[in-house]
């Protein structure tokens, strides 16, 4: 028996295991992020059946079904999303199952969406113009309704029409066309009518502004922001880690000084990135910004014009925060390229600059690469500094437009993190805005996936291009 | 610019021997210099005089005296350690870049001293090419590697830079293997032809002297053949010396041989002469193979 189980343990097998358990635990939780991330973000975009119950009193309701649980006293309910804010006050209700007496999903039901309040669930009645019935009944308005819609888009938003309908119950509701963006029958769609009206739902928001605080509507601004404002600290980065690091590990003389600049630059990674904000905030907008404002702008005040939040701040601050990441990847690139490159071109009468910018930069690129692959992941997550130097819930303009000089870097900006905590946690209808958050959350895990996978493919064919290289 | 700077030629150091500003000029431009004829015993291309060589506290080179013929092999030969790589590295200053290294006396390239800080010590590295025991080409395609040396030197021109790319490469003996693939990867190659081509990019630069540190110690025996065939049409045109573990390659290839012991020179002359009759007890011991 003992030695059995000094075989075991001299052999390191359970070692092994752990190490084997361990990895299959992270990976196990990342996964499951993941597919609870993709489930809720992918599904928000499909078109669910609209669902009317007949409970017990008579009453009858009309909804998506959301969910199902026990309630606190232990019997079985379900959750509805009824829509029709405007009506209800609610967006959600729990139905306890005992109460339903019957449920079907009739084809006439309809799912309006609006550019307020949110959807509206019931059935279409009357189609109105300046007090005249144009239509009457459910499915002669409703296929009077397309053509109406669509120059109603095209006139932006100016309409005559009204379209009256009724709730579950019959209570009436007039809606405006204006205010109407589409209407569409979910119970009466095919599977592929399903899935063409997914894909407008995924278009739509990867490429329209946001509606309703947020919740509703596309995120196109914030991708744009985020996408931008890593790109903007990629160019400020790479120049300044690269700098660094050649300063550090090839022309400083190594000894006490260096080895403390070293450590303190690792130990700059570690700082809280809320204290990064705060520097961003002083130094750059207020110090800087502000500078700047009474050298050019001095017109404008007390009107800031950098002297206030904005996506160079931002990106600024986040180059601060990445630049010991660059700094790290691009020293170790450095020290790995091996010392017969550096003498063969010493050796060849070349100077040490020439050596350092002919040879060894190209030579550790891949390397640096790395550290800018990190540095963009780290950037593209990071939130709580740019609350405080330039983020903004909802951005009047796009950093980049049609008016001159087209590219503005001192404007405040959208950001997918910030989207995501500003949906989730500070909208007046959180219930209604979580799959919002999980759509920004998807989209945000892929935009750094993208930007990543850029960088691979980069790194990859370089390395390619030198096939063979150690480095 | 240069011969302003040697109008008002400031102190040469004290050590240094008389020195003529042709000369110094010489080391500048080569092609100001009179190409001399291939002679067997004329002129040493290259002299050192009483050096001594530390790495910090530690002394590496003991007093070395040597005079090293044009046009001809000379091998340094002698057990690991022994100082012959740093004597090597100190021809074209390559041990410079070692910190706390220092040295005392003097080596002269064509009767110049080559630590004269009048020097330009990347003129010195282009007329002293080195090639080195692992082979390094650069992570570049075979072209650019051997096109290197040139466009240091500012040349821009394509049809000369292939042109110089050809010569170099006709001249390693690596041309008719590797014209098709000019512009792949210069680390696609074998090892053999790896060390052919740092030899041919060495000789893009034009030298005047090649340095090889045991230039065929990771290579086969074919590759090394080939190699040493290299050496004899070599060195019609420069003067090589080369450090060497192997005794037949010595023996092979070389018309001077030096042997070194922990740091110092035992015995200096002609390979035959050595291998055959050595006057130094040292030395026959370590040919015969008792000790090293």
């Amino acid at each position: 028996m003992k030695v059995w189980l000094r075989h075991v343990m001299a052999s390191g097998e359970l070692f092994i295991w752990g190490c084997g358990a361990g990895l299959s635990l992270s990976l196990l939780m990342i996964g499951g992020l993941l597919v609870l991330i993709l489930i809720n973000g992918f599904g928000y975009f499909w078109p669910a059946d609209l669902v009317e119950l007949t409970l017990k009193d008579d009453k009858h309701v009309i909804g998506q079904l959301a969910g199902e649980d026990l309630s606190p006293k232990g019997d079985r309910r379900i959750r509805m999303k009824i829509g029709n804010r405007d009506l209800y006050g609610l967006d959600f209700r729990w139905i306890n199952s005992e109460q339903i007496v019957e449920q079907g999903r009739p084809v006439d039901l309809v799912m309006v969406e609006r550019r307020e309040w949110g959807n509206f669930y019931g059935r279409l009645q009357t189609l109105v113009k300046e007090d005249q019935v144009v239509a009457e009944g459910a499915d002669a308005v409703w296929k009077a309704l397309p053509p109406l819609l669509r120059s109603a888009e095209s006139h932006e938003g100016e309409s005559p029409y009204f379209v009256l309908a009724v709730d579950a119950n019959g209570k009436e509701k007039s809606l405006a066309l204006s205010q109407v963006i589409r209407v569409i029958r979910p119970n009466d769609l095919s599977t592929l009518e399903k899935v063409w009206v997914y894909a407008g739902n995924v278009w739509t928001v990867l490429t329209t502004e946001p509606r309703e605080a947020n919740t509703e509507g596309g995120i196109f601004p914030a991708i744009f922001g985020t996408v931008m404002m890593v790109m903007i600290m990629s160019f400020i980065v790479t120049p300044f880690g690269v700098i660094g690091a050649l300063y550090l590990r090839e022309y400083a003389r190594q000894g006490v000084i260096v080895r403390t600049v070293r450590i303190a630059v690792n130990n700059l990674a570690g700082v809280p990135s809320i204290v990064f904000g705060v520097f961003g905030l002083g130094f750059f907008v207020y110090g800087v910004g502000g500078t700047l404002d009474a050298l050019w702008f001095p017109e404008r005040l007390p009107t800031p014009t950098f002297g206030t939040g904005g996506i160079l701040w931002a990106s600024l601050t986040l180059a601060l925060l990445t630049v010991p990441v660059v700094i790290v990847a691009t020293e170790e690139g450095l020290s790995a390229v091996p010392r017969e490159y550096r003498e063969g071109s010493i050796g060849l009468g070349a100077t040490k600059w020439e050596t350092m910018w002919k040879v060894v930069l190209p030579t550790a690129l891949p390397g640096i690469l790395t550290g800018l692959i990190l540095a963009m992941a780290r950037a593209a997550g990071e939130v709580a500094p740019l609350m405080l130097t330039g983020v903004v819930k909802l951005a009047p303009a796009m950093p980049i437009d049609g008016t001159w000089p087209f590219l503005h870097l001192d404007r405040k900006f959208m950001h997918l993190g910030f989207h995501i905590y500003d949906v989730g946690f500070q909208s007046p209808n959180v219930e209604a805005a979580k799959p919002m958050v999980y759509v920004t959350t998807l989209v945000l895990i892929l935009v750094v996936v993208t930007l990543n996978l850029t960088g691979i493919v980069l790194r990859n064919r370089m390395r390619r291009k030198y096939a063979g290289s150690t480095v | 610019m240069l011969d302003q700077q040697y109008e008002v030629l400031p102190r040469v150091p004290p050590s240094a021997p008389p020195t003529s500003l042709q000369k110094v000029k010489s080391m500048e431009s080569r092609d100001s210099k009179a190409s001399p004829q291939p002679s067997m015993h004329a002129n040493p291309k290259l002299r050192v005089q009483g050096f001594n060589f530390f790495y910090g506290p530690v002394q590496a080179l003991f007093k070395i005296d040597l005079e090293i013929p044009e046009h001809q092999v000379t091998a340094f030969i002698g057990p690991s350690g022994c100082g012959k790589s740093t004597l090597l590295r100190c021809i074209n200053r390559l041990n410079d870049l070692i910190e706390g290294a220092r040295h005392e006396g003097n080596i002269l390239l064509d009767d110049v001293d080559i630590f004269n800080p009048l020097i330009d010590i990347t003129n010195l590295r282009k007329r002293v090419g080195m090639v080195f025991q692992k082979s390094n080409p650069f992570p570049k395609s075979i072209h650019e590697n051997v096109a290197y040396g040139p466009r240091l030197q500012g040349l821009k021109n394509r049809t000369v830079l292939e042109e110089i790319v050809e010569q170099s490469l006709r001249g390693a003996g690596l041309w008719e293997e590797v014209k098709d693939r000019l512009h792949k990867s210069a680390l696609g190659l074998s090892g053999g032809q790896q060390q052919r081509l740092c030899i041919a990019r060495a000789l893009a630069v034009k030298p005047d002297v090649l340095l090889m540190d045991e230039p065929c110690s990771a290579l086969d025996p074919i590759a090394t053949g080939v190699i040493e065939e290299l050496l004899f049409s070599l060195k019609k045109e420069l003067t090589v010396v080369i450090v060497t573990h192997n005794m037949q390659q010595a023996a092979r290839v070389s018309d001077q041989t030096a042997f070194m012991y922990l740091g110092q020179l035992v015995e200096f002359g002609r390979t035959k002469q050595l291998f055959t009759n050595p006057t130094k007890k040292q030395t026959e011991d370590y040919i015969t193979g008792r000790f090293g």
